[in-house]
């Protein structure tokens, strides 16, 4: 039963990256955002082009994440192929693990073109291999499993992308993605806690610098395996009761 | 309740607020049979298949197919049933083969079996020379078709069809009603709803009429003609729904 059930998402993943994700809005998202925002701080601080590495690879995940993850279901939904998935012999868990996987693989491969990038380009070194790969996947389950929950949340694609935009946009300035949290006014401070962003910028910096900002590698761990749970168990539920409606 | 059902619904029943959308109904459905469920727009027709196929959860009261509880083994249930909806709802971007492939992986047909049962129907239902076609560009008969493909590709024993001829031309209509017949050969269960009352007449072997979401009568459609003494069973159905009155009125309307 439980193999029936991940492999139903892993197929209702790769459905999901050949129609959505691989197409120019994402990859512009993905790749194109990151780079505009990067080079648009570099030019004014070109000393600081290391310390931004690990925010740049954590915004990438952001975007590239929730960019076709928050429209998916919305847009599948409108069109009744949701349906389809709801008729097969999976629970609603299984289906909205394979939409949030979908988010996962297009995520990581995003941030690592940009981890690629930051050590062939910046010079940037990092410490562990394997834990900064697994940081990435992480934060992209996050990330992924947010975008899902405004999918499931809302009725229109240009209410999710509303939606979406009003969490990530904030972030990117508050989460120690150019600015490093500690150096933002204090009043600021609770908000970058609350955001997991922060978390995974910070984790993604200790694995590249071996130092952190805010919070030690492991409390990161933990808050983004816990952001992953709830958001992930929110959206099942936000689902159920749409689907009731 | 007999051994011989495939479909036994007890008390099932969807309320949406306030709104009963269906109210108490209990109906047994034979296996190897095709079980027509007629009713006026807005009568619970669609609401209870979506019941059946755990689209939805009742309100109250449960129903069995195939011996599983909707509410508590669905997963199980969807096995082994297949679902034709209203809408074809397949992937427009996806190759009528992709498609096919995907719900067959869905449903956990092996690869193997998979490509031997999609190139079998894609030839049984003539479309062979679409496999490669974008399901976009098909035409709406074309759809419908590979939507009961998809519906039918892991073998289920119990398909159910929610108004499979809506929007249909007399021969895509036709070619679906050969269809029908031909899964019953087969020896599948068909739980049919359909606005064409003489659809129903030709295809079902017993009838289920359901008005503002309580069941009327269950019957085959030569009883329902013969109790009701009408000439047919659309004659019946109108009787038996008290539409007889309303299209009386607005036929005095139309002509004044």
């Amino acid at each position: 039963m439980f193999k029936e059930e991940v492999k139903g998402s892993l197929y209702i993943a790769l459905k999901d990256l050949k129609m959505y994700y691989f197409k120019p809005p994402n990859l512009s998202w993905g790749i194109m955002f990151p780079i505009v925002m990067a080079l648009a701080f570099i030019l004014r601080n070109p000393s600081g082009v290391k310390d931004l590495a690990s925010g740049l690879i954590a915004m990438s995940i952001l975007f590239a994440a929730t960019s076709a993850e928050a429209i998916v279901i919305v847009f599948e939904r409108r069109t009744k192929t949701f349906e389809r998935l709801l008729l097969a012999p999976l629970s609603l868990q299984a289906i909205l693990f394979g939409k949030v996987i979908g988010g996962v693989i297009f995520g990581f491969l995003m941030s690592s073109i940009f981890l690629v990038g930051s050590v062939i380009f910046l010079g940037v070194p990092f410490s562990n291999t394997v834990f900064l790969l697994g940081s990435l996947v992480l934060s992209a389950f996050v990330f992924a499993a947010f975008g899902t929950l405004v999918s499931v949340a809302v009725k229109e694609i240009f209410d999710a992308m509303t939606l979406a935009n009003f969490f990530r946009f904030p972030m990117i300035f508050l989460c120690g993605v150019f600015i490093p949290v500690s150096a933002l006014l204090s009043f600021l401070h609770p908000l970058a806690y609350v955001l997991p962003l922060t978390y995974s910028v910070d984790l993604i910096r200790f694995f590249i610098t071996g130092s952190y900002d805010l919070v030690h590698p492991l409390v990161c761990i933990v808050v983004l395996i816990l952001y992953s749970t709830v958001l992930f168990y929110l959206s099942v539920w936000v689902l159920k009761r749409r689907i009731e409606q | 309740m007999g051994s011989d059902s495939i479909i036994e619904v007890s008390d099932l029943t969807k309320f949406y607020r306030d709104f009963p959308a269906v109210n108490h109904i209990n109906f047994k459905v034979k296996g190897g049979e095709i079980f027509g469920f007629l009713g006026p727009n807005g009568a619970g027709k669609t609401t209870t298949i979506k019941m059946l196929t755990g689209l939805i959860q009742p309100t109250e009261g449960t129903a069995t197919i195939q011996g599983k509880d909707i509410r508590t083994q669905i997963v199980d249930i969807k096995k082994t049933i297949g679902v034709v909806t209203e809408n074809s709802n397949l992937y427009d971007e996806l190759s009528v083969l992709d498609n096919l492939r995907f719900v067959g992986q869905l449903y956990g047909v092996s690869r193997l079996d998979r490509e031997k049962r999609i190139g079998e129907l894609l030839k049984r239902f003539d479309l062979e020379s679409k496999r490669e076609s974008k399901f976009d560009i098909l035409s709406k008969g074309m759809k419908r078709k590979v939507t009961i493909i998809a519906a039918i590709i892991h073998s289920p024993q119990v398909v159910f069809l929610d108004e499979p001829s809506t929007g249909l031309d007399v021969l895509s209509a036709r070619i679906l009603r050969a269809m029908i017949k031909e899964l019953k050969t087969l020896g599948v269960t068909i739980f049919l709803t359909t606005h064409y009352i003489e659809e129903a007449e030709q295809l079902c072997d017993r009838v289920a009429i359901l008005v503002n979401g309580a069941i009327k009568t269950v019957d085959t459609p030569e009883n329902l003609i013969a109790t009701s003494n009408s000439k047919n069973l659309e004659e019946a159905f109108i009787e038996i729904t008290g539409l007889k009155e309303e299209i009386m009125l607005v036929e005095k309307e139309g002509k004044r």
